[in-house]
């Protein structure tokens, strides 16, 4: 059993008590003396030249502070991207100027024209309507394959065309994969759309933006997954201020789901306005302002070749696709659709020939960027939609297909870049046969058509790589930051303890699970550990959380500094006990001097540490206080099989999911209330894709689906309650908890499993239907049944 | 939003006066017009609430009629057992939120084509009681958003005449969880109505066809071979002219068979 608090107890979420209580600190909740608002005047048409902007009316408004156009920020910088692709020539990708505020153009419906700071929100926002702006209008660029057509609009004029880069992967690759399918016995094609989709966390952005005229240090409060990657860019490549001069705190933050890992030019905005009018500048996004302005994900255009031997040996996989930027780079959306989905392609899977192009191009339409899986989900479906195509074609089991191909030894070697370290796809998939209880299915099914219903049952694999991510790796490969985490872990004269981690938890319990692990390392209670993570002032550089990686590299990073203390804390021990440091043992937080009964607390050592009458100065220093940076020397890749069981009403197309089982491995587990928690979210979200959501756009750039009352949320009642098991654990070889992440896994693992149930329930039907894209809405569903 | 005035009369006549300025418009449970106004799509110059007006709450039996005041919420609706296919209709609307402080004669004055009680009203051969006269549903369901009202009208209460056997049958939009389609079928002594909302970029109506065959023989068989055209249907990101139409069939069918 584990320690009560320790690794592997069901704690709750001491953050909870706050969060449900009204009593969380968020960005909106702080005001500072005399901030002013700003109200940003948006783009309501896609494309355009901006010909002409009179703020002469707006600027004697009741209230108002100061107007700021894109003519304010010449000679500021632009919004930086974070990741520069390298395109299957060689060339660097094309990397279009993202200036604050629109300067010539606007591109997007939602791309910001001016901004207006006035005393209240609603000034600001009448002085905004006040302003005359004249925008020649362009053609809007929707559609990709258009967009990269001889003589299309350009949505950047000093760009040669609309293609952000043509990437090959693993380029080397492209002849022989070529040959691999065109000498195999079978070969399965699938074109599919990985839909756009809105992240939608229950926050939306707010930013407020202050300065100190005595001192010169600007603060952003912001609401972020990462405030020192927004210290970084924003000080650096946007305002140019130091980054001792330069504090942003994101503070609690009601969920991000990747939207907020990117900096964005509101943030810009405020700490930029606060300086020039010596006072804070706030901003508060609506709904809708959300729906136009927060990065999008997904987008993805496929086709997806699979090619198998005459015994159905998976031997090649060959994939095209066009993946949109919308219009402008947003700061890690080139490694969305390239490292992020490129290196998964192999999946569970053991093909020996895999190629990988993708097309990225820009449109007029919000930037897209990672969301929950970010590429790994758009490589998931294409692999596991076209392993049950190719199975229906081949007449054999699914998962048959899929036990047959699975990688089995490991450390394994994928075709594309990537070596899983550890994996047991074959127990994760017999531990979902017996969750599922797929035995009884026909049972079930038979049930279902004497109510006039179809049933339809689906599996799918996932693989992830997760922990993002060595250093050096990712430098190879383009990105501009360096992926580590730290953690400082301060000890108090009293025992209790401080964390402060790089991570930031902006929903997934952190406070908890983290002060589980130091707790377990001591031996002491969790309550006397304290996580403090989002503020750049009280944490040591860090790099955020997202691609599921705070534990494993986060949590790395606070062990390494908690054995660091306790190296230190038994040198502590050994010099009180005037025993030799080689006998000290640490236990239940008590340091003994092994074979004998001399033993001194946890706060004995502390308080010797900070009150060192008694203490080996000569050895060490007082305090005890260490810090530790914590770089990955691989990926983790958690893994698992999921299964979806539908019922289809054949009248209305209308599918509800009547069961849903997850068996993942994501290692060791510290919690595993808080590891269930973020499958049945990542599994909602999924399921949110795979049946409800999509953002459109209609030709003219006019965002169709701006508001709840169309954008499909997944709610309490279109989901299922879920089976889920975490007891396969293949440990992570290479972090000190062996971990692997599990943020991301379920809304990476179900929409295959739920498109592939949808099309078994009709092809039990006699529907010969081989793919709908998702969202499998109950329209989309009878329309294909129509034939 | 923008700035408005703000009345809150006590009494159907002072609503009526405080309605006489152009610029002034009714507000119910503002479940509309508040998202309206707070987007800024519309600036009236004052608000005229309805809510304080005791003439337009509360629901009474009177005889073969259920009449419910105007300013009555979906809740109270939802919560009344003399026509409970009303009642479950009611009970179906948006959120506990909405239900409390939605209203039906806002409903029925908005006529959104995909809300329910205008299939409701429609389908029950409803009287729309104004301030000034009584409107029968069949004269009163003018078009999308459009009502027989007049500039100024208000109101008042809604009279049900409560049928042999009724029920309700709605497909919900997936992200609004308004109708897509909804169908309401009523048999009455004197007759079949069967009402169709969400469908059709007219509003709300009724479909004749499947009327005159129900009252020929009241079962889903007697509706099961008719066909709407899909032509004058609502197309939109959440289905086709043709779904739409489709789904009046099953969805008048579902009606008629949980009516028994």
């Amino acid at each position: 059993m584990p320690m009560d608090g320790g690794i592997g107890a069901a704690t709750k979420r001491r953050e909870d008590v706050r969060f449900l209580t009204g009593t969380g600190n968020y960005t909106d909740d702080i005001n500072m003396r005399g901030q002013a608002y700003v109200h940003f005047l948006r783009s309501d048409v896609a494309h355009g030249r901006i010909t002409a902007i009179d703020t002469g009316v707006a600027e004697g408004m009741p209230g108002v502070v100061r107007i700021f156009t894109g003519a304010d920020f010449e000679g500021v910088g632009g919004i930086p991207c974070g990741w520069q692709v390298t395109d299957r020539f060689g060339a660097p990708m094309q990397e279009p100027a993202h200036p604050v505020l629109a300067q010539g153009k606007v591109r997007h419906v939602g791309d910001p024209i001016a901004a207006v700071v006035a005393e209240t929100r609603e000034q600001a926002r009448d002085a905004a309507e006040a302003i005359a702006v004249e925008i020649e209008e362009l053609p809007a660029v929707v559609d990709m394959k258009a967009a990269l057509e001889d003589g299309a609009t350009k949505v950047h004029d000093d760009l040669t065309s609309n293609l952000c880069y043509d990437w090959g992967f693993v380029e080397d690759n492209r002849d022989s994969v070529d040959a691999a399918i065109k000498g195999a016995a079978h070969v399965t094609t699938l074109e599919l759309v990985n839909q756009r989709l809105v992240a939608n966390p229950m926050e939306p952005r707010v930013a407020v933006g202050d300065y100190n005229r005595a001192s010169d240090d600007s603060t952003l409060y912001t609401t972020s997954q990462n405030p020192h990657v927004i210290r970084l860019l924003m000080g650096a490549f946007v305002l140019g201020i130091p980054e001792h001069k330069l504090r942003v705190v994101a503070p609690d933050v009601g969920g991000g789901f990747g939207s907020k890992i990117f900096h964005y030019a509101e943030e810009a905005f405020v700490t930029f306005a606060a300086k020039a009018l010596n006072r804070p500048v706030k901003w508060t996004a609506s709904r809708s302002e959300a729906f136009i302005s927060d990065a999008h994900g997904r987008d993805h255009v496929t086709k997806i070749e699979l090619a198998l031997d005459k015994d159905n040996n998976f031997v090649a996989i060959r994939t095209h696709t066009l993946a949109n930027m919308g219009a402008y780079l947003s700061t890690f959306a080139p490694s969305v659709p390239t490292y992020l989905h490129g290196t998964l392609m192999a999946g569970n899977y053991k093909t020996p020939n895999i190629y990988v192009n993708v097309k990225a191009v820009f449109t007029n339409t919000v930037a897209v960027d990672a969301y929950r899986g970010a590429g790994r989900p758009e490589a998931s479906y294409q692999i596991e939609r076209v392993i049950d195509k190719a199975a229906r074609e081949l007449g054999v089991d699914p998962i048959a297909l899929r036990r047959q191909n699975f990688i089995t030894e490991f450390p394994y070697a994928t075709p594309v870049a990537v070596e899983y370290d550890t994996g047991d796809y074959v127990a994760t998939m017999d531990k979902l046969e017996e969750i599922a209880d797929i035995k009884s299915f026909a049972a079930r099914r038979a049930e279902s058509e004497k109510r006039g219903k179809l049933r339809g049952f689906g599996v799918n694999c996932y693989i992830e790589a997760c922990g993002i991510a060595p250093s050096s790796l990712v430098g190879q490969l383009g990105a501009r930051a360096g992926l580590y985490e730290s953690a400082t872990v301060r000890v108090n004269a009293t025992g209790g303890i401080t964390v402060m981690t790089g991570s930031h938890s902006h929903g997934q319990g952190h406070e908890t699970s983290f002060a589980q692990v130091v707790a377990e390392m001591i031996g002491i209670d969790a309550n006397m550990v304290e996580i403090v993570h989002g503020d750049t002032a009280r944490v040591p550089m860090g790099m955020g959380t997202y691609g599921s990686r705070s534990l494993a590299v986060g949590g790395s990073a606070m062990v390494r500094a908690t054995e660091k203390i306790i190296n230190k804390a038994r040198k502590i021990a050994a010099h009180l006990m005037e025993a030799s440091e080689a006998d000290i043992v640490l236990k239940d937080g008590q340091f003994s001097v092994a074979g004998t009964d001399k033993s001194v607390a946890w706060g004995d050592v502390t308080l010797a540490a900070y009150v060192p009458h008694n203490y080996p100065l000569e050895e060490i220093e007082p305090g005890l206080e260490e810090t530790a940076f914590y770089d990955p020397s691989n990926f983790t890749y958690p893994s698992g099989a999921y299964a979806c069981e539908v019922e289809i009403d054949p009248e209305t197309g209308k599918v509800t999911i009547e069961r849903f089982s997850a068996a993942d491995d994501f290692g060791n587990i510290v919690n595993p209330m808080i590891v269930d928690g973020q499958v049945h979210g990542g599994i909602a979200q999924g399921i949110g894709q795979a049946l409800l959501e999509h953002c459109v756009y209609d030709e003219d750039g006019q965002l169709v689906t701006g508001s709840y009352m169309d954008y499909a949320m997944p709610r309490a009642d279109d989901l299922p309650f879920y089976t889920v098991d975490h007891s396969c654990q293949t440990p992570c070889t290479h972090n000190p908890l062996g971990v692997k992440g599990c943020g991301e896994a379920g809304a990476i693992g179900s929409p295959p499993s739920v498109v592939n149930a949808v099309i078994d329930a009709l092809q039990s039907g006699g529907y010969k239907v081989d793919h709908i894209d998702m969202p499998v809405s109950p329209s989309r569903v009878w329309q294909a049944m129509q034939g | 939003m923008y700035a408005f005035e703000f009345e809150r009369p006590s009494t159907l006549a002072d609503a009526v006066a405080a309605l006489s300025d152009g610029e002034a418009q009714p507000l119910s449970g503002g479940q509309t017009l508040i998202p309206t106004l707070k987007q800024r799509l519309a600036s009236p110059g004052k608000l005229v609430s309805l809510t304080g007006i005791s003439e337009l709450q509360g629901i009474r039996v009177d005889g073969g009629n259920l009449s419910i005041g105007a300013a009555t919420p979906h809740a109270q609706v939802a919560a009344q057992d003399h026509y409970p296919v009303l009642a479950h209709l009611a009970a179906n609307i948006g959120d506990p939120a909405v239900r409390n402080r939605g209203t039906i004669g806002g409903s029925l004055a908005n006529n959104d084509p995909s809300a329910c009680y205008p299939a409701a009203a429609l389908g029950s051969g409803a009287t729309i009681v104004t301030n000034k006269r009584e409107i029968a549903a069949d004269d009163y369901f003018t078009g999308m958003f459009d009502t027989a009202l007049d500039e100024g009208e208000i109101i008042t209460e809604v009279r049900f005449p409560v049928p042999q056997r009724a029920a309700y049958a709605k497909f919900e939009q997936p992200a609004s969880r308004f109708a897509l389609v909804g169908a309401f079928v009523a048999q009455y002594a004197d007759g079949v109505r069967v009402a169709v909302t969400g469908a059709s970029n007219e509003g709300v109506f009724r479909w004749t066809e499947a009327e005159k065959a129900l009252l020929a023989n009241f079962s889903a068989d007697a509706v099961s071979g008719l066909t709407l055209d899909g032509a004058g249907m609502i197309a939109d990101v959440h289905g086709s002219g043709d779904y739409r139409a489709h789904l009046v069939g099953v969805m008048t069918r579902r009606a008629v068979a949980a009516a028994g």
